[in-house]
């Protein structure tokens, strides 16, 4: 096996010195009735060129792009990432590399993940990014949690808005901990309703996503003025943080937390995972987040340099009583969205967002002109609502055949949006693929 | 870490077990840390000092200390209320290494019994323990 | 020693992102516009992040030159503890990146996702085999987010007993992300002793095992890289009272083949793929933490499950007593691809050999390195041996100048300050990836820095100094945070 590089002569020398007569011998101390008897049975060992054709089997059932035009967002986009982001994202010394505990020898890692929580920081219009999270989902959960320690309050409310799959790992995190979730419903235009916002009592934190999982911009500015209680922290989650390359960002809008996913920013697919939690929060709350932080310090020749710090918060120092449990997170991901970030740039960044933005008000604009109800009234960013005839699943199902994807139906998530179809398209939809979409959908 | 005897115990503060000291100033009692306590910890990067107008029972916690790699609890060595904060270890919490019984005080404390401070140690008798 | 490993090069200078590039430069070519601009709203819209402009060449040279101030596994020896630094493969990765499984959306329709969902079905079987569990979880991200839904399925299995309970035992030899993990749930830490021998007693668990304690958690091999010999009394009595036992499978690598797991006792165990099987660590992730059950907690596994109707795999939700969703999709499939791979390429007799090998590696170097450094625990190692400063003291020396020493000789160090229960640990984990030549010339530097300690521990005290940046200054790092730029 090319991965073990032991001879026999080696095992044999090693087994002498440390006294022991077989590899097997190694486990005699184990008490017998805690060994295995019976070998592992699972698939005997394939060789490189075969395991080639086994997983280009497998990867090749699935439906992507070229082949198949997708024309479905909903917390996992479709980004074109440039292949020196992808080649610098790949490289062994980051890939290979574990938590810079050590700093002398990951200052590579330490300065890129400073670099992408200041990029994080500016992205998200806050003063202090951490070093990640699992993902959009994990990250709005330890967000809620956050502002029930700092606010010391018992209760959320959350938009049902928010996407659904990020409040479901929501009440999973919040089902032992006796804290209360409540959700605001949406209104008619595609945005959450903060009527209720002034009957809630001890409220924590108020989450809202935006733009929200029907692609709508919320409007945060009237959520700020509608937290109950100076003490209640509003938080803005994100799938989709292209959007602030156009639109005013979370901390603009007076979000004392942000989070949400950054899969977008560089990082493949991949089925949902591994994507990227973004956190970032007022300097105000820094000892109450969960997470990694990278400082920046010097060394003894007074040189700069960074390292991990304010650990005091995390589980290794502090167990029970650590503002999270997490340890290993998403870095080699944030490490990937800082080189795309860098990539683009401010002005590429920018000019990104508006190309996504003015694809999907085409594709918008497309379907209105076919004769399909757009039921939601507010700007969107690059996915939007569309809302078909009773007998679409049909033709859904037939343009599954021409592999077309004509995006998400909602009625799985929202059982009273029936026909409603969450559609996206970002700069990799062409044109002519949109076209090929509404001509093939006008019954 | 330092030799016992090149720390400093002065006699007129009494020592808590859990290594605070109090100090008879008027009719409020001062609260900090003592030598030995602040040269364990090494390095303090941060102190969270409760709220002016808070009031704690004996023992009970009443804020952190921290190193950059350890916390620790800090307790009431004499049942009162929170009076005044030394706020300054804010931004400057190694006052609590360079002079842990005058610039590095945390509270002061309006005791319920300022006479009980005489539960506390002397600075023999905290000495003996440490050497235990 | 024939030659140090470790030595200069030529490496650069680089300055911040933002301290470089100008505007107008460009990193990215822009896809074509076939589309024309549509009007923004006003007041949403805003100026977008401040970023620098970047050329693609300074981004690269850029990111490069960083590179190129790490260590990694691929350059050198990385014998952390409780960490499984084992060299990851390079073909795990041109697996991953293949374009059907890369860009494939999560909520694809099922039978368009086929081969994604056979992976992730067959690679629980094989996890199900490797452990001796019954079923298994991809969905955790890490192993800290294993054990905290390995946490909500025991919250869960006593709410349906009847019976919330509120305290969890935790032994002192226990990794941090036990009770930070617990304490999510709720539940409160009870602290048991390691005996002498640096194992659990029975007697110990059984004195504090109570009906409201949930039940326990045990890391074995544990941390100072021992198998807990009385794991089977110790799951008996926490299961006499009714709770369960939580085993922490961190250091799994010890024991593939050679230790069936669900025979201990063990009711949920979390695996890190990144450690045992093989996917790259990334400098903190991403990993995935997969959990393992016996039967009577499978109906509390999170969800959507991949089942397996006639040939067809399937997401269900039809599980109505699940902890529900604990990542926004199905958890880290990119990592569960490597990890896949992996099983494959090493099949049973090397996945065996692989744990045998691991613990050879560490058993020879606690043998050789007895006596030049304390061994707190003489006795038969897995696949880790912890020393201490203790012999260096003499000499002022420390672990922290040891293992920095260390850096200058061309290692990793290894695990320090951990488990908490040796005072100045030092927690050695070669993996089974390191040949003889390497460990022995790892055996030869510790033994050559132990001379130092002696003659001339200023070498030491002033330690790395071959490294990009000497040792850092963490206390002002913490006093005046400085954590964007």
């Amino acid at each position: 096996m090319r991965y073990l590089p032991h001879t026999a002569d080696d095992i044999a020398t090693m087994l002498k010195a440390v006294q022991i007569d077989s590899l097997e011998g190694l486990f005699a101390h184990i008490p017998q009735d805690c060994r295995r008897r019976e070998t592992l049975k699972i698939p005997e060992a394939l060789t490189e060129w075969e395991l080639n054709d086994h997983m280009d089997a497998l990867a090749a059932t699935m439906a992507v792009s070229p082949e198949y035009k997708v024309f479905m967002g909903a917390g996992s986009y479709a980004h074109y990432v440039p292949a020196a982001a992808s080649f610098l994202a790949g490289r062994s010394e980051f890939v290979t590399a574990y938590t810079p505990y050590q700093p002398e020898v990951s200052q590579g890692t330490l300065q890129a993940i400073y670099e992408y929580q200041t990029l994080t920081a500016r992205l998200l219009g806050l003063e202090v990014a951490n070093a990640s999270q699992y993902d959009g989902a994990s990250a709005l959960a330890e967000a809620m949690l956050m502002a029930i320690r700092v606010s010391r309050k018992k209760t959320v409310a959350v938009s049902s808005a928010v996407h659904p799959m990020y409040r479901r790992v929501l009440a999973t995190y919040f089902e032992p901990t006796g804290f209360n979730i409540r959700e605001l419903p949406y209104l008619p235009d595609g945005t959450t309703d903060l009527g209720p916002l002034k009957d809630m009592d001890d409220l924590g934190g108020v989450a809202i996503q935006s733009p929200n999982f029907f692609g709508c911009m919320e409007n945060l500015e009237a959520a700020k003025q509608s937290l109950p209680d100076k003490k209640t922290l509003l938080v803005i989650c994100f799938s989709e943080p292209l959007a602030y390359g156009l639109y005013k960002s979370p901390g603009q809008c007076g979000a004392d937390i942000a989070c949400g996913e950054g899969q977008s920013l560089g990082i493949p697919r991949t089925f949902g995972g591994p994507g990227l939690g973004m956190f970032a929060a007022k300097m105000k709350y820094v000892r109450n987040m969960p997470g990694r932080l990278v400082g920046q310090t010097v060394d003894e020749e007074g040189k700069r340099g960074h390292v991990l710090t304010l650990a005091t918060r995390e589980q290794h120092i502090r167990r029970e009583k650590a503002t999270s449990n997490i340890c290993t997170n998403h870095s080699l991901c944030a490490l990937a969205a800082v080189m795309y970030m860098a990539s683009l740039g401010g002005s590429g960044f920018k000019e990104l967002a508006r190309l996504n933005y003015d694809k999907a008000e085409y594709l918008k604009e497309a379907l209105r002109k076919a004769g399909f109800k757009l039921p939601f009234s507010r700007p969107t960013f690059n996915e939007f609502v569309v809302e078909f005839p009773d007998d679409f699943r049909k033709t859904y199902q037939g343009l599954l055949q021409k592999k077309i994807i004509a995006g998400l139906p909602l009625v799985d998530f929202y059982p009273e949006l029936k026909n409603h179809y969450l559609l996206c398209a970002t700069e990799t939809t062409a044109r002519a693929d949109m076209d090929a979409l509404v001509k093939e959908i006008i019954p | 870490m330092k030799e016992l005897n090149e720390l400093n115990f002065p006699d007129d503060v009494r020592y808590a077990e859990s290594h605070e000291w109090a100090r008879l100033e008027g009719d409020k009692l001062k609260v900090g840390i003592s030598d030995y306590a602040q040269d364990q910890l090494g390095d303090i990067v941060f102190v969270e000092l409760p709220e002016v107008g808070d009031t704690f029972g004996k023992g009970e916690e009443f804020g952190t200390v921290e190193s950059v790699k350890a916390v620790s609890e800090l307790y009431m060595p004499v049942a009162g209320e929170v009076v005044a904060i030394n706020d300054t270890l804010e931004d400057a919490p190694e006052k609590v290494n360079n002079s842990p019984y005058s610039d590095g005080w945390m509270l002061e404390i309006k005791a319920d019994d300022a006479s009980k401070i005489g539960d506390l140690m002397d600075n023999n008798v905290y000495l003996n323990s440490l050497k235990g | 020693m024939k030659e140090i490993l470790g030595t200069t090069g030529l490496i650069f200078n680089e300055p911040l992102l933002w301290e470089k590039g100008k505007k107008g430069r460009s990193g990215f070519s822009l896809p074509r516009r076939d589309v024309e601009k549509h009007p923004v709203d006003k007041q949403l819209g805003g100026p977008g992040p401040d970023f620098p402009d970047l050329s693609e060449v300074e981004v690269v040279r850029h990111f490069i030159r960083l590179s190129q101030w790490n260590f990694s596994v691929d350059s050198g020896m990385y014998p952390l503890g409780s960490c499984t630094m084992k060299y990851n493969p390079k073909t795990n990765e041109r697996q991953a990146a293949r374009s059907g499984f890369a860009q494939a959306h999560p909520l694809l329709p099922q039978h368009l996702s086929q081969g994604t969902l056979k992976l992730m079905y067959d690679l629980e079987q094989y996890l199900n085999e490797i452990t001796g569990m019954d079923a298994t979880s991809l969905q955790p991200a890490a192993g800290a987010h294993g054990e905290l839904t390995g946490m909500l399925l025991f919250y869960a299995y006593h709410k349906s007993q009847g019976a919330p309970r509120s305290k969890i035992i935790v032994p002192d030899t226990a990794h941090g992300t036990n009770p930070a993990s617990a304490a999510l749930c709720g539940y409160r830490s009870v602290p048991v002793k390691s005996n002498e021998r640096g194992v659990l007693s029975p007697q110990a668990v059984g004195d504090i095992m109570d009906t409201d304690t949930a039940g326990i958690m045990v890391t074995n091999p544990n941390t100072l890289g021992l198998f807990e010999e009385n794991i089977k009394a110790i799951s008996e009595i926490v299961h006499a009272k009714g709770g369960l036992v939580y085993g922490d499978g961190a250091n799994m690598n010890a024991i593939m083949g050679i230790v069936n797991m669900g025979e201990l006792g063990i009711d949920v165990l979390h695996l890190n793929l990144h450690k045992t099987f093989s996917s790259p660590h990334g400098g903190g992730g991403p990993g995935a933490g997969p959990v393992c059950v016996r039967k009577h907690l499978e109906p509390f596994l999170p969800v959507p499950r991949v089942i397996k109707q006639k040939e067809r795999y399937a997401l269900s939700e039809d599980f109505p007593e699940t902890i529900g969703k604990i990542h926004a999709f199905y958890g880290n499939v990119g990592v569960m691809i490597r990890s896949y791979s992996y099983i494959l390429s090493m099949g049973p007799e090397d996945l065996k050999k692989a744990s045998q090998l691991a613990v050879l590696n560490a058993a020879y170097i606690k043998d050789q390195l007895k006596g030049t450094f304390h061994l707190p625990y003489d006795r038969p190692c897995m696949h880790e041996c912890v020393f201490s400063d203790k012999l260096q003291e003499p000499y002022k020396v420390t672990t922290l100048d040891i293992v920095k020493r260390l850096m200058d000789y061309g290692f990793h160090p290894p695990t320090i300050y951990f488990p908490l229960v040796v005072p100045g640990a030092i927690m050695i984990e070669p993996t089974e990836t390191e040949s003889k030549e390497d460990i022995d010339l790892f055996i030869e530097s510790m033994q050559a820095i132990a001379k130092e300690a002696k003659e001339n521990p200023e070498l030491l005290h002033a330690a790395p100094r071959k490294t990009k940046r000497r040792r850092l200054d963490e206390t002002a790092a913490a006093r005046k945070p400085c954590l964007t730029g």
